[in-house]
């Protein structure tokens, strides 16, 4: 091979360069604490599905309660939980107990680098300060 | 052979069995914590007001006499979150008057009374029988509803093509050019607003339907202006209003079958 030194060196070069970030965040990286979500304050214990279920899937109920009340006009949930009936609403339900936008959806969204478009149009309620 | 099959289906019963039994108990211990911590959950939501077709007559000689066009529409655009543009390019709207001659083409003539020719007419989506702007729309965020008549919007799917606003021959339809938000004077938060590059037009109120109110602008009516109700209920009251007085409706040879009738 020609220049057999000045490849390996190239190659080296690229596979370090390459690997950069690996290697700086095995370095320099800190952790960052997973967030610490604000639960409702007003006595409720109980959301509607359990918590592993809300936390896994919330955003598939979501989709699925716009599909079902704004084209088929079926608006009553029965949580599986207990056979409560709630308003599938995100905010007369949802935000009705998760009343702090900040502390609760976006503690987690910015977290994990989403951005749902639900506040493009549905109103979040007023912040206490 | 046998002997096996014999025994390797009652262990498999009996294994179904005391599977299903086992989750069955476990259920019914869980339920039993779940109905003591209920109470701070909703109670059922009212009772939704319904038809198989719903539909408006509008009185002009009512509006005439009591001049309460403005409230109508104001109504309307609060509870709905429809901004307020200041120049007729952006505007947004749901309901709003138009003049008789231009909300009845070819209905008017040089001799109508000025007055009438002249007064406002409280115009909105006609919620048509036969719509063309759903004919048009690629997908599917406005359609009719099969239960009730409601040509209904999807905020979620509008991709804002504009079809629609093209197909309606009655204007009902407005396109947000611009992010709507900085430009409604009060935000109402239990309805959501719209996003810059969706179409949005009246829906009867079907949200306010589905917890048993009447639509905003017909509860705003303090005399009895507009009046909402089923047409296929013959004992309905805008039955007794079309049986009883003579009722136009607007461009009804376009063949749209609107559904607002105005008693002149």
């Amino acid at each position: 091979m020609y220049d057999a030194g000045k490849i390996i060196a190239g190659l080296v070069i690229f596979l370090v360069l390459v690997t950069s970030p690996l290697w700086y965040n095995a370095v320099f990286a800190t952790t960052v604490a997973p967030p610490k979500l604000v639960l409702p304050t007003n006595g409720s214990t109980r959301c509607v599905e359990d918590t592993a279920t809300m936390r896994a899937s919330h955003m598939d109920l979501l989709n699925q309660w716009r599909d079902e009340v704004v084209r088929q006009d079926q608006r009553v949930f029965v949580s599986p939980l207990d056979g409560t009936r709630y308003d599938k609403s995100l905010t007369r339900t949802c935000l009705g107990c998760h009343t702090n936008k900040k502390t609760f959806c976006d503690a987690c969204h910015t977290y994990m680098a989403v951005s749902p478009y639900c506040w493009d149009c549905h109103v979040a309620p007023k912040e206490e300060s | 052979m046998d002997g096996s099959r014999r025994r390797f289906l009652k262990v498999a019963g009996l294994s179904v069995l005391g599977v299903a039994g086992g989750a069955s108990l476990k259920l019914g211990a869980e339920q039993e914590p779940a109905t003591a911590l209920a109470p701070e959950l909703e109670p059922a939501p009212t009772a939704p007001l319904t038809a198989r077709r719903w539909a408006m007559v509008v009185d002009l000689r009512k509006f005439e006499e009591h001049r309460s066009w403005d409230r109508c529409v104001e109504a309307c655009h609060k509870v709905h979150n429809v901004p307020h543009f200041d120049n007729r390019k952006d505007e947004v709207k749901w309901i709003w008057t138009e003049p008789f001659e231009n909300a009845f083409p070819g209905v008017e003539h040089p001799y109508l009374d000025p007055e009438d020719r002249e007064a406002p007419v409280l115009v909105m989506c006609n919620h048509c029988d036969n719509p063309p702007c759903v004919r048009v729309c690629p997908t599917q965020a406005t359609w009719k509803r099969a239960s009730d008549g409601i040509v209904m919007m999807d905020w979620h799917r509008c991709i804002g093509c504009r079809y629609c606003v093209v197909a309606c021959p009655y204007g009902s339809r407005s396109f947000n050019w611009r992010d709507p938000r900085p430009f409604i004077p009060e935000i109402d938060p239990d309805f959501p607003t719209r996003m810059r590059g969706v179409v949005e037009k009246c829906t009867f109120c079907e949200d306010r339907l589905a917890h048993g109110k009447q639509p905003a602008c017909v509860e705003a009516c303090e005399h009895g202006e507009m009046v909402f109700g089923d047409l296929e209920d013959p004992n309905s009251e805008v039955r007794r209003l079309l049986a009883e007085k003579f009722t136009i409706r607007r461009k009804a040879n376009l063949g749209t079958q609107p559904e607002v009738y105005y008693i002149v």
